[in-house]
């Protein structure tokens, strides 16, 4: 199992989200939940300038094996897409963290950061499902 | 925990994701299922298929038995081994399994079962053989290898004994033999050339790792339904079942109508639907637009009506979204289907989508 990055902030549905200085949000999907859906053949992702509600669809990234949909973890405006992705949506697959980052928000209030999780909570999100 | 077979451990020490598959532990994949596709289409793959049910039949009397139980007809099965693929159908003409029959003997038939549908194919065999003093043996002991690829044979052809080596090799498409305690036949799921290997079971582990050793690929149920949806092969539950009858699964091919008077299960019901200009189609789609086509999902033929896709996914070597569909009757080769609220662009193509490693269709 690969160490999780320690700058990011991660959900119990599997994203992960890092604070830019822009103070835009960039939002992308784990390693664990990539893993868990196989090979990523197509993600579809929203349109720039959409606005999302916390929990709402964002996206959807679709395996050989099934589609799954993307739920965004804050309320916002969509600032940008990772139009790569159409293309070679297996990025997610190859660098859930880095490359194959799916959105990023312009954040519509403060985010509430109690919502969210640690690397070292979700770590014990991930260890449990592994019991 | 659910059954499993031989090479359960075989599959672990390979990686393999392991999901419950009709009530069996069986591997997904073992890292990547696209990677273990292309294997099989470029070069060879392995698959454990010892959850299939193997049952052989026996007696007097089995051959008028089977051309009664099953659509297609083993009058046809002239030479020792070789195989026949049918639909085994209810009163009313649906599809209670698809199997295959391999011809063994006058008073002897081997027939390989889907694993999810066991118990009650078992039942409705048993229930029906009574009357011809048909013995129907499961044979839960023997273990099945897939091997399938370009490269496949000659890469298997050391598992068998030598004695029968040039004889395996020399096995025409759908044609089987006994080779010493190996039972080895030329048929597949995947569209590929290759062997399907019935062994006992404590020969599985070690056929396992020697096919490991000359570099075949092991593959999980993931890659084994993209290729067989790409060889557009109908898979039993999805494509069809009990209420569908062949006619309308594209498997009128493996209805044996003469002679016409042979009486066979489902018989009636399909001589009625046979010439029904109502009957549904059941065609190949391509996705023109970006997306993944899906199983359920809604077809919709303007000006005609609805049909559903039956097995939808991606097809990794046409790198497009392909389809199995029931559509309604009509002359007509574009469609649309719905996808999250969106109608998709299709054309109907002529299946299969892909053969031995050949795409197939105009994409």
């Amino acid at each position: 199992m690969s160490e999780l990055p320690g700058d990011l902030l991660y959900t119990k549905d599997h994203e992960w989200l890092r604070r830019e200085d822009d103070g835009s949000v960039t939002i992308g999907i784990t390693d664990h939940a990539a893993t868990a859906l196989g090979d990523l053949v197509y993600v579809e992702l929203p349109e720039v300038e959409q606005d999302v509600e916390t929990q709402g669809e964002m996206a959807v990234v679709e395996s050989v094996k099934a589609a799954s949909d993307v739920y965004a973890p804050i309320a916002g405006t969509v600032a940008a897409v990772n139009d790569d992705l159409a293309d070679d949506p297996e990025k997610i697959n190859a660098e859930p963290y880095g490359d194959g980052w799916i959105v990023r928000l312009t954040p519509s209030e403060d985010i509430d950061e109690s919502e969210l999780m640690s690397p070292d909570a979700y770590q014990q999100l991930l260890d449990e499902l592994d019991d | 925990m659910g059954s499993k077979t031989p090479l359960y451990d075989n599959h672990v020490e390979a990686g393999a994701r392991i999901v419950d598959f009709g009530g069996w532990d069986m591997p997904l994949h073992y890292g990547s299922q696209k990677e273990e596709h292309h294997a099989v289409r470029r070069h060879a793959g392995m698959f454990d298929v010892s959850h299939m049910t193997i049952v052989d039949l026996g007696g007097e009397r089995v051959s008028e038995f089977l051309r009664y139980l099953v659509a297609n007809d083993v009058a046809k099965l002239k030479d020792y081994g070789k195989a026949l693929y049918t639909c085994m159908l209810n009163p009313d003409g649906g599809v209670i399994d698809d199997l295959i029959i391999y011809f063994i003997a006058d008073t002897g038939y081997r027939l390989i079962v889907n694993a999810a549908t066991r118990e009650k194919d078992l039942k409705w065999i048993r229930e029906q053989a009574g009357a011809f003093d048909v013995d129907v043996l499961e044979r839960a002991e023997l273990a099945m290898l897939a091997v399938q690829g370009p490269e496949a044979r000659e890469l298997a052809a050391p598992c068998i004994d030598g004695e029968w080596r040039d004889a395996a090799m020399a096995l025409k498409p759908f044609n089987g033999l006994q080779a010493g305690n190996v039972f080895v036949a030329r048929t597949g799921y995947t569209g590929e050339d290759g062997w399907e290997i019935v062994m006992p079971a404590a020969n599985a582990g070690k056929t396992w790792d020697r096919l490991l050793a000359a570099g075949v690929t092991p593959c999980g149920l993931g890659a084994r339904d993209t290729l067989r949806l790409e060889a557009a092969m109908n898979l039993y539950g999805s494509d069809m079942d009990e209420t569908v009858s062949p006619l309308e699964a594209g498997l009128g091919w493996t209805i044996a109508w003469e002679p016409d008077d042979r009486d066979f299960i489902g018989r009636a019901p399909l001589e009625a639907l046979r010439n029904s200009p109502d009957r549904q189609r059941f065609v190949g789609l391509l996705l023109e637009d970006k997306g993944v086509l899906r199983n359920h999902q809604k077809v919709v033929v303007e000006g005609v009506g609805d049909g559903e896709i039956t097995s939808g996914g991606f097809s990794p070597t046409i790198g497009r979204s392909i389809a199995l569909a029931r559509v309604p009757a009509g002359d007509y080769d574009r469609a649309r289907v719905e996808v999250r609220g969106k109608l998709l662009n299709v054309r109907i193509v002529k299946t299969p989508f892909v053969r031995n490693g050949q795409i197939r269709i105009d994409a």
